[in-house]
């Protein structure tokens, strides 16, 4: 029976605001919500969304997963060949960031990285064979999630590629991604010319080794305590890596020399890392595909383990709803442009980079960074204001993860779809901003938002999952 | 006097975060020193100069690894000691804990508990279409709802209240219009004495004049609760009804039952009328225009209006009947008002923002009158054709959705009324203008100063045709209203307004006034 009339009810005010105004006047207690119809007034989302809250399969599910996610543990294992290493690739396989899209539909940026690719791995010489090539329909295409694998803007990994192994110490899962080519002229950003390409060959044949040589004489490196530290410095490890690629270089720098590579190699490979702030974003996006993958796959549960972008779609996955992807437009991204570059120039928003975001980082992090918040005209304050805004989409914290300027504050993390939803409050992502052309590179960075309706169509297919 | 290790891998803490945590778990009783570190070198040789380590001694952590090293003079103890470190080490620091939410405004329910985690009721007033969501969240999280919005779907209020039902939790509405639980007002609701009587109601007006007789009788009330308007069809079954019942039934402070709706279906009110039969607490019921004899049974009463259940509720409280009508006074005034007709005017208007006040008027004045037109008729053949068109006797509930649509209810926005008013007296076969005027929470913070300025235009209007119309009035509230019932009343008696004590007196008088009129009533 009701405990309603058990003592005077403390009361949350979903409308007008007047009878909030009453219950405070006649001496009780009303919380007014600042209320909006969830799903911008789908009553049937609404209702999905009303079946799930505080459901207690749902809560149960949700707990399973979020610890999940807080136990992983992702190492840096190594380095390997994209062919020998990913799940799944084949010999004339590209994989590319986003949910799955075809050739045709491709943004310019991927479309020139994937010219790039093919050029690199000598399936075709020059940029009209590789388009040929693609248009006679012999090259395979698929996303870099659906094998376990990120990469930044186009994401394109190649066979030949060497990527990042990153395994979960914890729960035994393993994420790869591609190394990071620097700035300006880079396959990522569509760039193809001769100088991107041979780069890349460097990097499989110098690059690639060395680093792999010194991450096994380490032994491996622990990359929480890493992400944890470079939080500490002013990174968000996803827009901002200066710090966290400096510690990385720290660790690298002896191991390379103490495993026996070469001077003029280790010298190369240290001056490149060296050169590169971004060193560490790949790393940091395979550690957090293992924290987001060790929460997938738990029935029931709601938690957001993939939102990706491939420039023309946005894609969210839940644990509970398998491998489907909801997708929305990809939206575009407020920043700031490099000078010569105006907002027409910009490609949508671009990679699969927010997996930071997905696991805590990034975004969520923004406190921690306050540099980067100049990207959009903020603050600091605003930085920490994103920060504590997306407390109230995630299912909790993370302690391994502590934001300094909100009090040492953990991290929030693990976004719930229910609670972006129910809130209208979408997840923030920090990013850089590709041109819409292939290959003219970076243009700027900014802040976006993950679109709502891809949580919305989540919730719908998670409600129909548990209760059909 | 041993040293105890223990590894926490993957876990990275800056040295001054862990230097605390040290000095914190040396403070537990039976820990005698104690060290938190990376695992570092350089940490590892300071902790073999703090003796903690045996210079000898090597560890299984890296410098990724957070090491925690206790002296106990127990053995027992270092669990202890390494249990709190370790909760030090994850706990959420206490200046963070309180503000690191702050800054937006709570938007869901959810995040709403998260900011009051004692909240206990949801109270809805959105879109109708959003509304059953909200109140399935609310009952979900484990809090009782109240859902004011209308245009519930019938499948939806089953929906809910099967859940609320099954959950052990209190699904009030939709389309409830007052409740007062524990002296917190609901929606519309008046100031009112706290006391013996507990009520529910199907209807939120009839809920408001039952508590404010209650109140001017001087008993109280010790919870008002709202089922919403359709609980007792065949359909939902009363399961607010009964569930309130057992409520009230379970609440020590409760001794007079009233309970308040129009006729439900047959087996609805038989089970009803069963619960409340069976109850420890005599009840009071008023299934307004059913007979009384159908109701009647042991431990329970009938009644007939509001008034009546509220007359009966405060002496089965009190012991003693309230002041009853001053009949020879009414009398007296009905005459007067009547008196001053001209030959043409045999009809009374009833304006009502109350749809229970309208529909009770409809019923007693059909009883003495006969037909009387209404959007919320005593008999469904007395349906009016136009509700914009007064006919004969009638009696328009101004809050039907008809009216409502794009404006606030008439309890806040007299606009219509006022209107109404004027073209009432401006027809001359108009005796009497009989009005509701509701005060309270939620409604209008001077309704008698938006009536009165109307009722003196339209007198003058009239008069100027050489016609003069009775205006009866009766004011719902109290005392303790933001409103002052004494003062409200004060207003339109001086405005020259006869005024009952009740909907239903008010309704009589202008029944006389017309009867007294006509020189003999109908029937």
């Amino acid at each position: 029976m009701t405990r309603l009339l058990e003592q005077a009810p403390v009361v949350i005010n979903a409308g007008l605001s007047s009878f909030a105004d009453s219950i405070t006047a006649a001496g009780g207690t009303a919380l007014q919500l600042d209320w909006r119809p969830p799903a911008e007034g789908d009553v049937e989302v609404g209702r999905a969304l009303a079946r799930l809250v505080g459901d207690s399969a749902v809560d149960a599910a949700n707990d399973v997963a979020f610890g999940r996610y807080l136990s992983s543990r992702p190492v840096l294992a190594g380095v390997g060949k994209a062919i020998e290493s990913i799940p799944g690739m084949t010999e004339k396989m590209l994989l590319h960031s986003g949910p799955p899209i075809e050739w045709e539909r491709m943004c310019g940026p991927m479309q020139g990285a994937v010219v790039g690719a093919i050029i690199f791995e000598g399936w075709a010489a020059d940029p009209d064979s590789a388009r040929a090539l693609v248009a006679s329909g012999d090259v395979a295409f698929d996303a870099c999630h659906h094998h376990g694998a990120v990469g930044p803007m186009a994401g394109v990994i190649s066979p030949s590629m060497p990527v990042w192994l990153v395994e979960d110490a914890e729960h035994g899962g393993h994420a790869f991604s591609n190394m990071n080519e620097g700035l300006g002229k880079v396959l990522r950003f569509g760039a193809f010319s001769d100088d991107v390409i041979s780069r890349l060959h460097w990097m499989a044949d110098d690059l690639a080794p060395a680093a792999g040589a010194a991450v096994a004489e380490l032994g491996g490196i622990e990359l929480k305590p890493l992400i944890a530290q470079a939080l500490h410095m002013g990174d968000e490890c996803h827009n901002r890596n200066t710090a966290a690629s400096s510690l990385l270089f720290k660790r690298l720098a002896p191991a390379v020399l103490r495993a026996g590579v070469p001077t003029d190699r280790a010298l190369a490979t240290l001056e490149f890392i060296a050169a590169t702030d971004h060193f560490f974003l790949n790393i940091s996006m395979a550690a957090c595909k293992v924290m987001a993958d060790a929460a997938h796959g738990v029935v029931g549960s709601s938690m957001v383990t993939a939102m990706s972008r491939n420039g023309v779609d946005f894609g969210v996955r839940l644990s509970g709803t398998g491998d489907r992807w909801f997708i929305a437009p990809a939206p575009v991204v407020e920043g700031l442009l490099f000078p010569g570059f105006s907002a027409q120039d910009a490609a949508p928003d671009l990679g699969d980079s927010s997996i930071t975001e997905t696991a805590g980082l990034g975004g969520f992090s923004m406190g921690a960074a306050p540099a980067i918040v100049q990207f959009v005209g903020g603050t600091p304050s605003d930085a920490i204001a994103y920060s504590r805004e997306m407390y109230h989409v995630t299912l909790g914290s993370n302690p391994a993860f502590t934001l300094p300027p909100l009090g040492f504050a953990p991290a929030p993390g693990g976004i719930d779809a229910l609670r972006v939803v129910d809130t209208s409050i979408e997840p923030v992502i920090n990013t850089g901003i590709a041109h819409r052309e292939a290959g003219v590179g970076q243009v700027g960075a900014g802040v976006t938002r993950a679109p709502l309706a891809c949580f919305s169509q989540a919730v719908v297919a998670l409600a129909q999952e548990i209760a059909p | 006097m041993a040293v105890e290790k223990r590894v926490v891998s993957g876990l990275y803490r800056d040295s001054v975060t862990l230097m605390q945590c040290a000095s914190r778990v040396e403070a537990l009783p039976g820990v005698e020193k104690a060290g938190a570190m990376m695992a570092t070198p350089a940490n590892l040789d300071l902790a073999r100069d703090a003796g903690l380590l045996q210079a000898s001694e090597s560890v299984e952590a890296g410098p990724n690894d957070l090491l925690l090293l206790v002296q106990t003079i127990d053995a027992a103890d270092a669990d202890a000691a390494f249990q709190e470190a370790e909760r030090i080490l994850t706990e959420v620091p206490k200046a963070a804990a309180g503000d690191e939410r702050a800054e937006v405004a709570p938007r869901s329910i959810r995040m709403g508990l998260a900011a009051k985690p004692d909240a206990s009721l949801v109270l809805v007033s959105t879109p109708g279409e959003y509304a059953a969501s909200e109140a399935i969240k609310a009952l979900h999280l484990g809090m009782d709802a109240m859902v004011f919005s209308d245009n519930v779907s019938v499948a939806d209020e089953i929906e809910m209240k099967r859940l609320a039902h099954d959950a052990g939790l209190l699904l009030m509405g939709p389309d409830c219009g007052t409740a007062i639980i524990g002296g917190v007002p609901l929606g519309f609701a008046n100031v009112v004495r706290r006391g013996d009587i507990g009520v529910i109601g199907a209807s939120g007006t009839g809920t408001q004049q039952v508590t404010a007789l209650i109140d001017r009788w001087g008993a109280g009330v010790t919870h008002a609760i709202g089922t919403g308007s359709h609980d007792l069809s065949a359909d939902v079954g009363a399961v607010t009804m009964l569930d309130a019942l057992s409520a009230l039934e379970a609440d020590s402070e409760t001794k007079v039952l009233v309970l308040v709706s129009k006729p439900p279906s047959p087996e609805v009110a038989e089970r009803v009328l069963a619960a409340a039969s069976a109850a420890r607490t005599p009840s009071v019921v008023c299934f307004l225009g059913a007979d009384p004899a159908s109701i009647e049974r042991p431990g329970v009463t009938a009644a007939e209006t509001l008034e009546d259940a509220a007359a009966l509720a405060v002496e089965l409280s009190t012991g003693e009947a309230p002041p009853g009508a001053a009949d020879a006074a009414d009398a007296a005034a009905a005459k007067a008002a009547a008196d001053a007709l001209a030959p043409s005017q045999r009809f009374i208007r009833g304006l009502y923002s109350g749809g229970t006040f309208g529909y009770e008027a409809a019923l007693l004045l059909s009883a003495r009158l006969g037909a009387v037109h209404s959007n919320t008729p005593a008999r469904p053949e007395d349906a009016i054709a136009d509700v914009w068109k007064s006919v004969g006797h009638t009696v328009i509930d101004l809050g039907d959705d008809v009216f409502t649509r794009g404006r606030p209810h008439p309890m806040i926005d007299f606009r219509l009324r006022v209107d109404r008013i004027a073209e009432e007296a401006q027809d001359p076969e108009v005796a009497v203008v009989l009005l509701d005027c509701v005060l309270g929470y939620g409604a209008h913070e001077d309704p008698a100063g938006q009536l009165v300025p109307a009722i003196v235009a339209a007198r003058q209007s009239a008069e100027a045709d050489g016609r003069r119309i009775a205006f009866v009035a009766s004011v719902c509230g109290t005392e303790g209203d933001p409103q002052g019932l004494a003062g409200q009343e004060r207003a339109l008696r001086d405005a020259g307004v006869l005024l009952g004590r009740s909907n239903a007196h008010a309704a009589r008088i202008a029944a006389d006034i017309v009867a007294s009129h006509e020189g003999s009533e109908p029937q």
